[in-house]
Formats: C-alpha cells, sequence, structure tokens
C-alpha cells in the first residue's frame, strides 16, 4: 500500500528508469523475466526505490493474475512510482522488442522459403521445445519441494493437467479452477 | 508422441482465418484472461486447436522466432500473428487485446494485495494454480513435440537437441542467450546442410 503514500519520482529519476527498461527490453532475449535479476539491481539495490519483499510480491502478483507475466514490468513501475511509472516501465519494455520483431518478422515472411531461414526455423525447433519442457520444470519446482502432503497434491495437479491437456481439448481454465480449488482447500 | 496425438487427425481439415483486426482483439483479450501464470499454454489451444488460425508446424514455428528475439515471448507472438494478417493495424490489435484489460486487473490487484495475500485460502489457491500452469507449459510442450517427426534434422536428432536444451537450462542453469548462441548454431549449421 506504500505505493500511495510514495512521492512519485522527479523527471530526471522517471526518464533514468525508462532508458534503463527501454536497453533492458532489448537484452530480453527468452523473455522479459530473464532481464529481472538487473532490475532488481537498478530499482531496489541502486536507487532503493522499493524494498526487495515489494520487488518479489511484484512478481508473483503478475504471475497469480490472468494475462502475460510481462505485467510484472507494470507492477514494479507502480511500486516505484505510481501509475506514471507503470506506464514508463511498461513503455520501456515494449517499445524496442516491439519494434524488432515487427522489422524482423516482417524481414523474415520475405524469405520464408529461403534455404538460411528454413535452416534457421529448423534449428530452433527443437531448442523451443526444449525450452518449454525446461520453463514448466522450473515453474513446477518451488511446488515439489517440502516432499510432504503439499508436494503430493503438487505433483497430482501438475499430472492432472498434463493428461488432460494431452488427452482432451477441454479448456485451461477448468485446470485452473481445479487448481485454485485444490489449493484453497490447503492439499497444495 | 504419436499416442498423445488427439485421435482421428491424418490429415488435417484446413486452416481457418480471422475475419479482422478486432476479431484477433478479442480473441487474444479471451486466451490473455485465461493464461493464469503465464499465457502460451492458452495461446496454443485458442490459436491451433480452437479457432484452427495455425497449425502446429506454423505454432511452433512462430514461437521460435519469438523466443530468439528480445521481449516477452507472447507478446512477440501476438505481433507477428497480427502483422501476418493484417499488417500493423493486425499486430497492435493483438497486442492492446493481450495486454490492456490485463493491466487493469493486474494493478487493481497491485492496489488489493495487503487485504488478499493475509488470507490463508487465497495464498493457498495461488499455489494450486501455480502449479497447475506448471502442467500446462509441461503439455503445450507434449504437443508440440510432435511437430519434430517432420523436422529436416530428423527425429532422432531434434530429440536430443531439445533434451540438450532442457539439461542447460533448467538443470545446469546456463544463460539463455550462451545456449541459443551455441547450441543453436550447431542446430541451424545443421539443418543447414540437410537442405540441399
Amino acid at each position: 500500500m506504500s505505493a500511495f503514500f510514495h512521492s512519485p519520482l522527479a523527471g530526471p529519476e522517471l526518464l533514468g528508469l525508462f532508458g534503463h527498461f527501454l536497453v533492458l527490453s532489448l537484452l530480453a532475449v527468452g523473455g522479459a523475466i530473464t532481464t529481472a535479476p538487473d532490475m532488481h539491481r537498478y530499482v531496489v539495490a541502486e536507487h532503493h526505490w522499493i524494498t526487495n519483499a515489494q520487488f518479489s510480491a511484484s512478481i508473483a502478483i503478475a504471475q497469480a493474475a490472468p494475462g502475460p507475466n510481462v505485467l510484472f514490468v507494470a507492477v514494479i513501475g507502480w511500486n516505484v512510482a505510481g501509475p506514471i511509472g507503470a506506464l514508463v516501465t511498461m513503455c520501456g519494455t515494449l517499445l524496442p522488442s516491439t519494434a524488432l520483431t515487427l522489422t524482423a518478422s516482417r524481414w523474415g515472411a520475405r524469405r520464408r522459403e529461403t534455404r538460411g531461414l528454413r535452416a534457421f526455423t529448423t534449428g530452433l525447433t527443437p531448442l523451443t521445445i526444449g525450452l518449454l519442457v525446461a520453463t514448466g520444470w522450473l515453474l513446477a519446482m518451488p511446488y515439489l519441494g517440502d516432499g510432504g502432503v503439499h508436494a503430493i497434491g503438487a505433483i497430482a495437479l501438475v499430472a492432472v493437467s498434463i493428461v488432460v491437456m494431452t488427452r482432451t481439448r477441454l479448456s485451461p481454465m477448468w485446470l485452473v479452477g481445479l487448481g485454485a480449488v485444490v489449493g484453497a482447500l490447503g492439499w497444495v | 508422441m504419436t499416442t498423445m496425438d488427439p485421435p482421428a487427425q491424418p490429415e488435417q481439415p484446413p486452416l481457418a482465418q480471422p475475419a479482422s483486426a478486432s476479431e484477433l482483439f478479442f480473441t487474444f483479450n479471451r486466451l490473455a484472461l485465461q493464461g493464469f501464470g503465464g499465457v502460451l499454454a492458452v495461446a496454443q489451444h485458442e490459436l491451433v486447436e480452437r479457432q484452427r488460425w495455425l497449425s502446429r508446424e506454423q505454432f511452433v514455428e512462430m514461437l521460435a522466432l519469438s523466443q530468439v528475439l528480445p521481449g516477452p515471448n507472447v507478446v512477440n507472438l501476438a505481433l507477428m500473428f497480427g502483422d501476418r494478417f493484417f499488417g500493423l493495424r493486425g499486430a497492435l490489435a493483438a497486442l492492446a487485446g493481450m495486454l490492456v484489460v490485463p493491466l487493469f486487473i493486474v494493478m487493481a490487484l497491485t492496489a488489493a494485495y495487503a487485504e488478499f495475500s493475509r488470507m490463508v485460502m487465497v495464498s493457498g489457491a495461488l499455489r494450486g494454480m501455480g502449479a497447475v500452469a506448471a502442467g500446462l507449459i509441461i503439455a503445450t510442450a507434449l504437443k508440440l513435440m510432435g511437430t519434430l517427426r517432420s523436422n529436416r534434422l530428423g527425429r532422432p536428432l531434434a530429440a536430443a537437441f531439445a533434451a540438450l536444451t532442457f539439461g542447460m537450462v533448467a538443470l545446469l542453469h546456463w544463460p539463455l542467450i550462451w545456449v541459443i548462441a551455441g547450441l543453436g548454431s550447431l542446430s541451424i549449421t545443421i539443418a543447414w546442410q540437410r537442405w540441399r
């Protein structure tokens, strides 16, 4: 709640925040979350705009909310400097990568059938799939740690989600709802 | 992964196309609002299985590009997808659909966080949703593994590259950029040589 009582940053500081997120945007290969350590360095360790706990909570809130995980960037901005801060960090994060993605995908679309681009996508597809499994693995690990009844509940939820998603065309929403109920009952 | 595929699809029916940029906006809005703990699994479900706007092969190809380019993967995917059908207008419609409403929700949650986090049932529900999110991502990966069958690298080699990527990122925690630069350039080089 302290965000509401924070005095928003001065102009030059907001500009610095914007510039930092602009640069990080272009370094975010593999997703925005890969630059979280450097965001932490900037807003927590270097400038003391928010606390460690606020930083972690920002990521947790964005993970729990519907929508892309990149919204954690907006939550960090909000905690640093209110709504203006959210605008500054989101625009900084999205502008460079959006421009680059559109340019690159148009360039690529004109060369779809060339040998170079085919080799590029053929070569990277297996890495993409390996990376997806790794992401799921890393997301699951925190829930499997304690080895007790909670870990069993979490393993069961992960397993049920995998089976239902691969065997049926049920909307993932139902599984998320099941997870919420099972978790609220204290089994995860 | 043959046993994992849904039954009866030897010959896929032809793909559909989005009718307008506003249909893109609403589809991406709907899929973003279903995406707790990440949107990728839902995006695959909506774009490939429900709307049939992309084949699995096209989806994984687009995903590969959006992972190599800097920026949030699903956001890059939305931009590329929208741009393919309706140019810049489509790209911005898909982007706005994915971000605007979830942004307001996450801001409201931020404002209410202090109240919510004290309730045990809420934090338990969040843990349960997190575990499901992990399962959904793994399931998406398993489904997309089917596309390795037609990969020009050949199935064993493609599977080996996928397994190595998993090991380096998930078990060894190597920085992604080095994994892609190293392993990726090797796999691209091999693919280049296969394409004569």
